[in-house]
């Protein structure tokens, strides 16, 4: 039992919305629920946490999809003694109509804490606690309603993306179709771990990457184009008219100078050569300037957080590559990389740390690309050539 | 036997209307006020969506509560953001305000979108996990509590987003935000040398140190390892591969503080968070000591930064040397990098401030 829980019911106060108070609310229905009140109120007293390392729980067939979790104070707490996570596959881009989000919601209530998380920093619907007998029928009864289990361990982890074009008019490819369809040609492996660590894919749709792609996946898909940005001339002359410096606000910020204002005619002009493509003109006047025709995404490789040697943002490896269905060239990419990855990788070596260490030439002939200058910020400063 | 392998549902099947008629064929934006934004696509349609924090652990009763809404305003469809906001969304104008009626009457905040605070991204700490040196709810709640100001209203020069992860694992890949808190240990790990070798491989623990800090125990009779404690740097690999050397500690644990981060490549390229403030015990429930820094960051920074620049190209203008005064922060040894990529790090020009 919970019992009393005071230093918990402190975070019920203030403005923001209160976790606590969705705790006790579900802790209402459901004893797991209640439980976890009283350990999480343990925690907060004694300043560290009550859930022992892992455990190894799932359903059949799968080698990932659900994460084991018991306390080390069950004895206290005997309901939430085991408190396994579910993670659940999203649709792309997180949309959802009602009827199929309340029919997670009624089957979480029968075999579930009645406790979630939407979403979980990967991009999973995360269903937070459950005993161990009920994962597999709760399991059935999701993939009935047309859900499925998303990734865990050494696989390839839930793909996840921007809004793309469903309410984005910057998306230089289908971010949700691509993620789609990625999910869905790659279901093994994400399901059933066999390589060395994990593996992510995010897909943003335009440089200002609102899925943190670069940051925070091993495959980062970042929409792009080709040519020059579209400017509508009289769009322009409405911002200017309406008070928007465009000479020290748009012009003077653009990273490539590639913007000039004549401010007599009132005429915005762009070098397409100079543009970086930074999207910072474009963000600022929606309504005036746009990205090219020709759209499609640069591929990156590498993104990762520090743990082990280092933080990585993703590394430029195709600068641009047409974005269309089947997505065959992506595919074809990812297999290779994972090919490589698989026979090279160390355990727990993410495909960055990988590729650090043997070297990104190497890395290239594996998976068939040409070395551009696009891929690097300068070349070597030393004489140390292999040849 | 349940069906596998079938994936996630189409997410056509989740679009409401609106969207199916004008997927991909999106004019322009506009920010009408805090929360809500306006879309308006090349056939005139229009689109307005209300931006709703949320508390990211919620019970199955909040999702019904927001689906009562979404069926009442929306058609039924709804969204979340990657930053776990709720977006509702409705092409008739005069939905919106019942809609922010409707989500204030439930106690939920409206903004989020442009030159504000956004929900903070972040991880289960101690709801849920076993490596966690703090928690990050409780975290979030408290940060939150303190600059719900600049959720509501746009009080910045630039978008600010803050991310929360409960250890350096950082699930929440938090090292490009503008300011994120780090759950980290400072204290090695306690072997547990009585049931290591029961429980892991011990070549695989000795591996897993990128520091080299563990090799096997001297003692031939003890099966089992020994940490070099003046190497470790509690980064709890070790404890990832093997249960039995634990590092979590009531007295060791709390934050780190990092600033400056950026994913966007809206004019520079994007950055990782630096370090601010390497170490703030934890103290629960509301981490005082964490929210007052965080709150004198963020108002320092929209006093002093101009248009449109986030937290990092503000620093990288004023220089960190600026930074750190204008702050008040102490600079440390602590600050300076001594792990793989240090060197890049070390000023190699006689171009700084005072």
């Amino acid at each position: 039992m919970a019992g009393d829980t005071p230093l918990l019911d402190e975070l019920e106060k203030g403005p923001w919305p209160s976790f606590v108070k969705e705790i006790k609310r579900a802790a209402q229905k459901n004893p797991a629920a209640n439980d976890l009140l009283g350990i999480v109120e343990l925690s907060y007293k004694e300043k560290i946490t009550h859930w022992k390392h892992g455990g190894i729980v799932g359903v059949t067939g799968y080698g990932g999809g659900v994460i084991g979790r018991y306390t080390d104070v069950p004895e206290k707490f005997p309901n939430a003694e085991a408190f396994h996570t579910v993670r659940v596959n999203h649709p792309s881009g997180w949309f959802y109509n009602t009827s199929s989000l309340r029919k997670i919601c009624d089957i979480w209530e029968k075999y579930g804490s009645g406790l979630t998380n939407m979403h979980g920093s990967t991009g999973d619907i995360i269903l937070l606690g459950t005993k161990t007998d009920n994962i597999q029928p709760c399991f059935n009864e999701l993939s009935n309603a047309g859900f499925d289990l998303g990734g865990s361990g050494s696989v390839l982890r839930t793909p996840s993306g921007c809004v793309g074009p469903a309410r984005c008019e910057w998306s230089c490819f289908d971010t949700l179709d691509l993620i789609y369809d990625l999910t869905q040609t790659f279901q093994d492996e994400l399901h059933r771990p066999r390589w060395p660590y994990k593996f992510k894919i995010k897909a943003s749709g335009c440089p200002n990457d609102c899925s943190a792609a670069i940051a925070r996946a091993d495959f980062t898909i970042i929409g792009a184009w080709r040519d020059s940005i579209r400017i509508d001339q009289s769009a322009v002359k409405e911002y200017a008219a309406k008070g928007l410096d465009i000479k020290t606000l748009i012009v003077d910020k653009c990273p490539g100078n590639a913007l000039s204002w004549d401010n007599a005619k009132q005429v915005l002009s762009v070098q397409p050569d100079d543009c970086l493509r930074c999207m910072h003109c474009i963000n600022k006047m929606t309504k005036a300037i746009r990205p090219g025709i020709e759209k499609g995404a640069t591929i990156l490789i590498g993104g990762k957080a520090p743990i082990l040697r280092g933080a990585f943002l993703s590394w430029v490896l195709v600068p641009f590559v047409k974005v269309e269905p089947p997505y065959t060239e992506i595919k074809d990419l990812l297999e290779k990389i994972w090919d490589w990855w698989d026979e090279n990788g160390r355990n727990r070596e993410r495909v960055a740390e990988c590729i650090a260490r043997i070297g990104l030439k190497e890395f290239l002939k594996a998976v068939d690309l040409k070395p551009v200058p696009q891929m690097v910020y300068h070349p070597r400063s030393n004489p140390f050539v292999f040849f | 036997m349940a069906r596998t392998d079938i994936g996630p549902p189409d997410y056509r099947e989740m679009l409401p209307e609106v969207i199916k008629n004008n997927y991909g064929k999106w004019r322009y934006h506009e920010i009408t006020k805090p929360g809500v934004m306006k879309h308006v696509a090349e056939s005139g349609d229009e689109l307005y969506t209300v931006r709703v924090g949320s508390p990211r652990l919620v019970s199955i009763d909040f999702l019904r509560d927001i689906c009562d809404i979404a069926d009442k305003y929306c058609d039924g469809h709804l969204r979340f953001t990657s930053r776990y906001n709720i977006e509702l969304m409705t092409p008739k104008k005069d939905n919106v305000d019942p809609i922010i009626g409707a989500v204030k009457k439930l106690g939920l905040p409206v903004g989020g979108v442009g030159d504000c605070i956004s929900n903070i991204v972040h991880t289960q700490g101690w709801i849920h996990c076993h490596s966690s040196a703090t928690d990050a709810s409780g975290l979030v709640k408290a940060i939150m509590d303190e600059l719900d100001d600049y959720f509501i209203k746009f009080k910045l020069h630039a978008k600010l987003r803050i991310a929360v992860a409960c250890c350096i694992n950082m699930c929440g890949a938090v090292h490009c935000s503008d300011l994120a808190v780090v759950g980290i240990h400072t204290k090695p790990p306690k072997v547990d040398n009585s049931r290591l070798s029961a429980v892991c491989e011990i070549p695989s623990v000795i591996a897993s140190c990128p520091t080299g800090a563990i090799r096997r125990h001297p003692d031939k009779d003890i099966n089992g390892v020994e940490v070099r404690e003046d190497r470790c740097m509690y980064c709890g690999n070790c404890f990832t591969v093997c249960p039995a050397m634990p590092l979590a500690d009531s007295e060791g644990d709390g934050v780190a503080i990092f600033v400056g981060g950026k994913v966007s490549n809206a004019r520079k390229p994007p950055m990782f968070s630096r370090l601010a403030i390497p170490f703030i015990k934890n103290n629960p429930p509301r981490w005082p000591e964490v929210t007052n820094v965080l709150k004198k960051i963020v108002e320092v920074y929209a006093e002093n930064s101009r248009t449109y620049e986030r937290m990092g190209e503000w620093i990288e203008r004023i220089g960190w040397e600026k930074f750190f005064r204008l702050t008040d922060i102490p600079f440390t040894e602590q600050h300076i990098d001594d792990f793989t990529f240090a060197t890049q790090t070390f000023r190699t020009t006689t171009q700084f401030k005072w």
